[in-house]
């Protein structure tokens, strides 16, 4: 039991087990067109903190382009209007006051295909710390490098060659690198754009055991094309079709008794 | 409902289904027959009866085989998961049902010297009939998927819990009357126990089924004698 299932545990118990998650993320009404298409239809959705969400649905639906709202990516799309409400924190992520670049540190991103820079492993992890001034010291550089590797779970693996090429390292451990790379800021979201799809079946189980562990600190949202990737990882799922949200609950719920026909017939693999 | 995209999927999912339509269906039969035995005292039928279990506990091994094969190879979910879950659980009933039908059997074929209809067969008989109504609403509503049907299954049990118990009264009255009515009426008072339990599976069978159209759980208490 854990995340909000852990709800349920604290109701049988009565005790407190642990504290209920709090909720980081709020949309409200979030619309998104692309030029003419609409791409995004009134979605409202509470994302808690401390668990992982995964967003699920047929390609096109919507959903990495709702992922790409929450660190406000889709401004780079000229042709892209975003409206309605998002908060992280209670604070509208889309105020104009709001400076982007220290959004995106907040909010980092891991992406299909492992991007580290052409940089050595340790630069890969130092040059966002350095860039928003987190460290004092090289040895304070050298302490959060070895602490992100650390959570990434990939620090007994590259400890003895921080100097090497990022580039050079295996697909799976390259995604570790990225993921040590977005945590090496501190975020307080952790988005992920089909993070495993790339890799093979053992490098998966490493990020997904990587994603169990960095749920106790951080608030994942993750979108995948794997439905036993969804049910395995994250506490809440949510279904997108068409632009709409769905159906969003615990995701034991969606994968054993979905509300909505179309939630049934898309996990079913009965699709159209 | 809509078809799997893979329908080889759908034709697996079919076959296990056929599969447990053909086990409750020969459990049904089975236990027609073993009321027919209560006046006939037809030896052979009680042995064919007998020997009938045989391709129930096949059937429920080759389910189970058939379940797991598909779990492994197609991770069922929502639906599909519910229904290849309850189809295990519905199993597993309708084996334990042939397994006391064939007891009945054979206490019918040791009681079988008994000349004349012993007292208390009337109630017996009436017993067999509810449980026969019950499996085959069961089995109605497993086919149809037919949650309404599945609640009247598992409401209904009640009426052989009833006469099980006003059964299990007048047969002690007879042991009392005459020690001779001993031998017999403990073979009728364990048939009417076996057919109370029988009763019982079926309306576990009536919850796989709301389980499996709703995805919820029955409450856990349910009317009781």
């Amino acid at each position: 039991m854990h995340g909000v299932a852990g709800m349920s545990v604290q109701q049988i118990e009565g005790a407190t087990v642990r504290p209920l998650p709090t909720t980081k993320i709020i949309a409200r009404d979030v619309n998104v067109h692309y030029g003419e298409k609409h791409a995004l239809k009134a979605v409202d959705v509470d994302i808690p903190d401390c668990s992982v969400t995964s967003f699920i649905g047929p390609s096109g639906c919507g959903k990495s382009t709702f992922l790409r709202c929450i660190n406000r990516m889709n401004d780079t799309i000229a042709s892209c209007r975003v409206t309605g409400k998002i908060e992280i924190d209670g604070r509208d992520i889309y105020d104009k006051t709001l400076d982007v670049v220290q959004l995106r540190a907040r909010v980092g991103m891991v992406f299909q295909k492992p991007n580290p820079f052409p940089k050595s492993i340790y630069e890969n992890v130092a040059y966002a710390p350095r860039l928003h001034g987190m460290s004092r010291s090289k040895a304070e550089l050298d302490q959060i490098v070895e602490a992100s590797l650390e959570k990434a779970g990939l620090w007994g693996e590259v400890k003895d060659r921080l100097g090497d090429s990022g580039t050079g390292l295996s697909g799976g451990q390259q995604q570790r690198l990225c993921i040590a790379r977005a945590i090496s800021v501190n975020p307080d979201v952790i988005l992920m754009d089909e993070p495993c799809s790339a890799l093979d079946p053992i490098a998966t189980a490493r990020i997904e055991q990587l994603i169990d562990s960095l749920r106790q600190h951080f608030c994942i949202v993750i979108v995948t094309h794997s439905m036993q990737q969804a049910a395995r990882v994250s506490q809440r799922t949510a279904f997108f079709h068409l632009g709409t949200l769905v159906e969003e609950g615990p995701t034991t719920d969606i994968f054993t008794s979905p509300k909505d026909k179309r939630t049934q017939d898309y996990i079913t693999g009965r699709f159209g | 409902m809509t078809q799997h995209t893979v329908s080889s999927f759908d034709e697996e999912l079919k076959s296990l289904d056929d599969m447990v339509m053909t086990m409750a269906r020969s459990v049904i039969r089975q236990h027609s027959d073993c009321s027919d035995l209560l006046a006939s005292r037809d030896a052979t039928l009680a042995g064919r009866i007998i020997d009938g279990d045989r391709a129930i506990d096949d059937l429920q091994v080759g389910i189970e085989e058939k379940a797991i094969q598909t779990i492994a190879k197609r991770q069922p979910l929502a639906i599909d998961l519910r229904t290849v879950i309850a189809t295990l659980k519905i199993a597993t009933d309708l084996e334990r049902i042939g397994d006391l039908v064939k007891n009945n059997a054979k206490r019918m074929l040791a009681s079988s010297a008994q000349s004349q209809l012993p007292p208390g067969a009337a109630n017996l008989e009436m017993l067999n009939e509810r449980v026969a109504e019950q499996l085959d609403r069961m089995l109605e509503a497993f086919e149809q998927r037919d949650d309404g049907l599945a609640k009247e299954v598992w409401m209904r049990d009640i009426e052989i819990d009833t006469l099980q118990t006003s059964l299990f009264r007048e047969l002690l009255t007879y042991m009392m009357e005459d020690p001779r009515n001993i031998g017999y009426c403990t073979h009728l008072l364990f048939c009417a126990r076996n057919l109370e339990r029988i009763g019982d599976h079926a309306t576990n069978i009536a919850e796989q089924v709301h389980y499996m159209v709703t995805g919820a759980t029955m409450p856990i208490d349910r009317p009781k004698g």
